[in-house]
């Protein structure tokens, strides 16, 4: 039986105290432990971004991420994104514009999306491009990921 | 597979050199190559598990008497983001600019792209261009010691260095090039992001008069390491860089390397590539 460690950690602003195995990956913890099921296991090797999540806000493959190493750390998933009036624009966006099909690929590029935009308000549609680079979908040919993506950073007033 | 039996998460380099001391220990840096290797059983684990992510003295860049410092657990994203590495360092710059993704720029570290070793990792054409030597640190609270080597001489093998088991690397040492200096890095493969080297080529040097003077040449992904090649850096020293000294660097480069065939494209056509993009940059670099 491999040691636990206990660590403790902020997810979501609510502070929680968990203990893992040397060898278990955030992500693990995060979907087995924590019931953070909006953040998806793709490949597991970094490659996707399904995994992402946000680490002391930058965002990080959690795949690729020792559970042991979010000790004292500022962790934000997908479930607490989605709770705030931007994950709750973008959220609407993304429905808006088409930018989900399977669904699978949404949470991580939504996390994504929220630090692109954090480090640059006005990021440009090549610019949002490029910060998704570790982002993939393989349903919707990324254009209406994009148009989302851009429509969220200029929200139009609500008419309803 | 070891069991990992031991964590560590030491807050100074003292403590974390004591923890190497005292047996053998799998260091943890940003995990993004950790993680994949542990999980298919490529890096068996020791003991311990050394998490130095928290050992702050190790971050950061700093621009100190004509050279560039970089503390090991820089992110590539904060070295991307740093004006000396982009005014003192171009070439790693650029590197960093095209490595991976965001999500793993944000948590990969410079240390750990060099202690990986791999013979495509990034950093490591343009730190060979850049003359960088890596600094090593052993010893605990009784005292730090610490050598300095050429990168060069660091690269043993693929995943293979210097680095004995009680030392841990701190930091990376760019001298600042002379005026005059410029220098062309490309990287080759099949997409812009996420994507392993097919292979990596950088050269640099003074131009002076048509001449590239003390040229460096390194090269990524064509021999078991990340090379400098030396006989085609003398054959640039030699004279102006004309298209027939073009041909014989070329060459000489060619007669260096010694490119595997795998998943990501074959030996004769890493050479392909080789001769071609070495060509266009020299061609490049020095319009005659």
């Amino acid at each position: 039986m491999s040691a636990l460690i206990e660590i403790e950690f902020r997810l979501n602003g609510i502070s929680r105290r968990v203990s893992v195995p040397l060898q278990m990956s955030a992500l693990e913890m995060l979907r087995d432990m924590m019931g953070q099921h909006g953040t998806k296991y793709g490949c597991g090797e970094g490659e996707c971004g399904a995994c992402t999540i946000s680490v002391d806000h930058r965002t990080v493959n959690s795949c690729l991420k020792f559970a042991v190493d979010c000790d004292g750390r500022d962790i934000q998933t997908i479930e607490g994104l989605a709770a705030t009036p931007f994950g709750e624009t973008l959220n609407r966006a993304m429905v808006e514009h088409g930018a989900v099909q399977c669904g699978f690929c949404t949470p991580g590029i939504m996390m994504q999306a929220q630090q692109v935009l954090t480090d640059n308000p006005d990021a440009s549609r090549a610019q949002i491009q490029r910060g998704l680079e570790g982002n993939l979908c393989r349903c919707t040919g990324y254009r209406k990921i994009l148009d989302a993506i851009e429509a969220a950073a200029h929200p139009s007033p609500a008419v309803d | 597979m070891a069991e990992l039996r031991n964590y560590a998460a030491p807050r100074s380099l003292a403590e974390a050199l004591q923890v190497l001391a005292s047996g053998p220990a799998t260091v943890l840096a940003g995990g993004t190559d950790l993680m994949p290797q542990s999980r298919s059983a490529r890096v068996r684990f020791a003991s311990t598990l050394l998490n130095i992510q928290g050992v702050a003295e190790l971050r950061g860049v700093r621009r100190r008497d004509g050279a560039v410092e970089i503390g090991a657990l820089t992110t590539i994203a904060t070295l991307r983001d740093d004006p000396a590495v982009r005014n003192g360092a171009p070439v790693l710059w650029q590197a960093c600019d095209h490595f991976a993704s965001d999500q793993i720029r944000n948590a990969a570290t410079i240390g750990g792209n060099i202690c990986n070793a791999s013979p495509a990792g990034d950093t490591l054409v343009p730190l060979l261009v850049l003359d960088a030597s890596v600094v090593l640190a052993s010893g605990g609270a009784a005292g730090i010691l610490e050598r300095r080597l050429p990168l060069s001489e660091f690269l043993t093998g693929p995943g293979r260095t210097a680095r004995r088991p009680d030392e841990l690397l701190v930091e990376v040492h760019i001298p600042v090039p002379a005026s005059g200096w410029v220098d062309r890095y490309v990287k080759f493969g099949t997409r812009p992001a996420l994507d392993i080297s097919t292979i990596a080529l950088a050269v640099g040097g003074t131009l002076l008069d048509g001449r590239l003077e003390n040229a460096r040449l390194a090269l990524g992904a064509v021999a078991p390491t990340a090379i400098r090649a030396h006989d085609a850096e003398r054959v640039l020293a030699e004279g102006p860089l004309d298209r027939a000294r073009i041909d014989r660097v070329v060459d000489a480069a060619d007669a260096t390397i010694h490119p595997i065939s795998d998943v990501r494209a074959s030996d004769w056509y890493r050479r392909e590539l080789v001769h071609n993009l070495l060509r266009r940059m020299l061609t490049d670099v020095c319009p005659n």
